[in-house]
């Protein structure tokens, strides 16, 4: 039988399956991090269990971790006593740390690939909804609960019902000033953001094909605002040239035997899905999102759709329907989060950035997804780009995508941020957020208002 | 786990859709390291008055154990500190026409029953409680059915028969897979 990618690694990975129960699921990877993980270790230790396989466990510290370097005992209160419990919790069970300040830290979707701990065909789980990033590399990833975290914690196992699947086929060539976000935030509006509830997203053609691997974390990032717990893309030479750098991927004949087990993975020539959806990739401009949810998204030249399904949404985001957003003051700039935080990413912010200044009134913020990044970063002058422009160049972590650090777009300001959601409060309380691109988001730094970075990048 | 098995509540309504975790708890909240505690910061930013989540703090809206909500509840991050939030504010149960799938599975784990129901069928709920702040409903895990004889209504609702089982008797998943721990192990040592 023709197979889907997602068919052939969940095949590979069922234990059992029992009539009327969930399929038991063996789980390759489990990355932890200290927001959703205490009441999972405290569970365990309340029922006198322990790690099953700290092999296969990886912890990293970055919701709530600061930006600017502080000391752990800086810390407040609540944010130390979460850090400080993690990394007991993994010093009792024999778990690797990628501890807050060390030089392997970064945000756990960030350093799982970087390390070439994010191998193809694998399962990988993570108490966070955007473990979809993973997917990128041909892995089956997705997000869990905090009971789930205790079961994988406890067994290296879940219990799931088989999720259906999901084509989406981005074909043609992207104009320039089109990225992978302007592709992603284009398919969640396509499928509204719960248009991929019991689904896995499959992101297939020749506008994916050509994406760099930073370009395909992106789109799998966000597979979840568009309702799908898992997106992946099908591992070719681009992901193997990728991981081949990594410190962590196999190496000599075992990688010669990876490799050539991955290249069976992608989806057989005459597979089904059960849904598919088509995208023309070069008909896209730069999209921009004006709502509370990733799936009300724009091309950034359109005017504000109204109707009634937009009305609480433009009623918050201080927006009037059919007026353009293209003009509108901006207040903050956030590039980061494991949406938009690896070395492409910050390029092309850079090449934005380059000879130009950050309008006064408006507050950027850079913030790399890991130590690496940084260090990368650094090394090729970019953090001179940002500082020369006015931009605060910060340290690693989740920052302004979740607001829990300290980093938060004040009440009523409004930010065009390259993170992956726009709720209600999302970077802080009042907070108004445009989801865009590293471009779109430097253009409209520099500018002061909504801007289209076609037109500072003469494309 | 609790168990859950028939409850009659009056309802709470929030008639929004698209409601995601980050409204039903901010993550200022998540630097917490118990699941208790949680019910005081439940909507919190939409609680002020003339917010739709004001409900919450009114006369009517004490004892319920129902909430009364759009489509696609639940949505955005997997933050199991949504459905701690909701038990912890008294809720047993979600009424919604379409519940996001982390969500409901996370609610499901924490004996926090949701119940999807027809577009229409909400809606005539939704009509029935703005008429009579003391209309009430009745959720049986047993038989699948929610009624609210008031309106005429009763409609069976999708329960995923192994997390049914486990809510009926109040015993979680966790036993279940420990059991098959031999059959995981033999799967791991597969070439």
């Amino acid at each position: 039988m023709k197979k889907t990618l997602f068919e052939k690694i969940w095949a590979s990975h069922v234990v059992l399956q029992a009539p009327g129960a969930p399929a038991v699921l063996s789980i390759d990877l489990h990355l932890v991090h200290e927001v959703t993980s205490p009441q999972a270790f405290s569970g365990l230790r309340a029922r006198g269990l322990k790690v099953r396989r700290p092999d296969r466990t990886v912890a990293t510290m970055d919701h709530s971790t600061p930006t600017v370097k502080v000391s752990l005992p800086m810390l407040e209160p609540q944010a130390r006593a979460q850090l400080e419990m993690l990394a007991r919790n993994c010093e009792e069970n024999g778990i690797r740390l990628h501890a807050y300040g060390s030089e392997t830290t970064g945000i756990v979707h960030v350093v799982g690939p970087e390390r070439g701990l994010t191998l193809p065909g694998s399962t990988i789980v993570c108490g966070d909804s955007h473990t979809s990033t993973h997917g990128a590399f041909g892995a089956l990833a997705f997000g869990i609960g905090t009971s789930e975290v205790e079961h994988v914690l406890a067994t290296q196992a879940l219990l799931q019902h088989k999720p259906k699947t999901f084509a989406v086929n981005v074909e043609g060539a992207r104009r320039a000033g089109v990225t992978a976000k302007d592709i992603i935030l284009a398919v969640c509006g396509e499928l509204g953001v719960g248009g991929g509830t019991g689904y896995v997203l499959e992101y297939r053609g020749s506008a994916i094909r050509a994406l760099d691997m930073a370009g395909r974390m992106t789109v799998c990032n966000m597979s979840i605002e568009a309702g799908a717990r898992a997106g992946m893309i099908a591992p070719d030479d681009t992901t193997y040239e990728f991981l081949a750098r990594t410190p962590e991927a196999p190496k000599g004949a075992a990688w010669e035997a990876a490799v050539a087990k991955w290249r069976q993975l992608p989806t057989d020539e005459g597979a089904t899905f059960d849904r598919s959806v088509t995208l023309d990739a070069s008909r896209l401009a730069p999209m921009i999102t004006f709502g509370t949810n990733p799936g009300q998204a724009i091309a950034i030249d359109q005017p504000v759709p109204g109707g009634a399904a937009n009305e609480k949404a433009l009623a918050y985001m201080d927006l009037e329907a059919g007026k353009p957003l293209l003009g509108r003051k901006v207040d903050v700039v956030f590039v980061g989060s494991w949406t938009n935080p690896r070395m492409e990413d910050l390029r092309a912010t850079a090449r934005v950035l380059e000879g130009r200044k950050v309008d006064p009134s408006v507050r950027m913020l850079v913030v790399p997804g890991s130590k690496q990044v940084q260090r990368d970063a650094e090394a090729e002058g970019l953090d001179r780009v940002f500082r020369a422009a006015g931009a605060e160049w910060r340290e690693p972590g989740c920052s302004m995508c979740i607001a829990m650090n300290g980093d938060e777009v004040p009440a009523g300001k409004v930010a065009v941020s390259t993170s992956n959601r726009n709720f209600e409060g999302r970077q802080g309380k009042g907070s108004r957020t445009l989801l865009a691109s590293p471009l779109t988001a430097a253009a409209s730094a520099v500018t002061g208002v909504v801007t289209d970075p076609r037109t500072l990048l003469g494309a | 786990m609790p168990k859950f098995d028939r409850l009659t509540s009056r309802v709470v309504p929030l008639k929004v859709d698209d409601i995601d975790t980050d409204q039903i708890i901010p993550a200022r909240y998540l630097k917490v390291t118990s699941k208790e505690g949680l019910g005081p910061a439940l909507f919190t930013d939409w609680r002020a008055p003339g917010k739709p989540g004001a409900v919450l703090d009114s006369d009517e809206a004490k004892g319920c154990e129902v909430l009364l909500a759009g489509h696609n509840f639940g949505c955005g991050s997997s933050r199991e500190h949504a459905p701690w939030a909701l038990c912890g504010y008294g809720f047993r149960a979600v009424v919604a026409s379409s519940f996001a799938d982390i969500f409901k599975g996370n609610a499901l784990k924490n004996g926090l029953l949701p119940v999807q129901v027809d577009p229409e069928v909400l809606e005539r709920l939704h009509a029935a409680r703005a008429a009579d702040p003391s209309f009430s409903v009745t959720i049986d895990l047993e038989t699948q059915e929610l009624t609210a004889p008031s309106v005429a209504v009763r409609v069976s609702f999708p329960v995923d028969p192994f997390a049914r089982t486990c809510l009926l008797e109040g015993v979680d998943e966790l036993g279940y897979l420990l059991k098959h721990l031999p059959e995981i192990e033999a799967h791991e040592r597969r070439p």
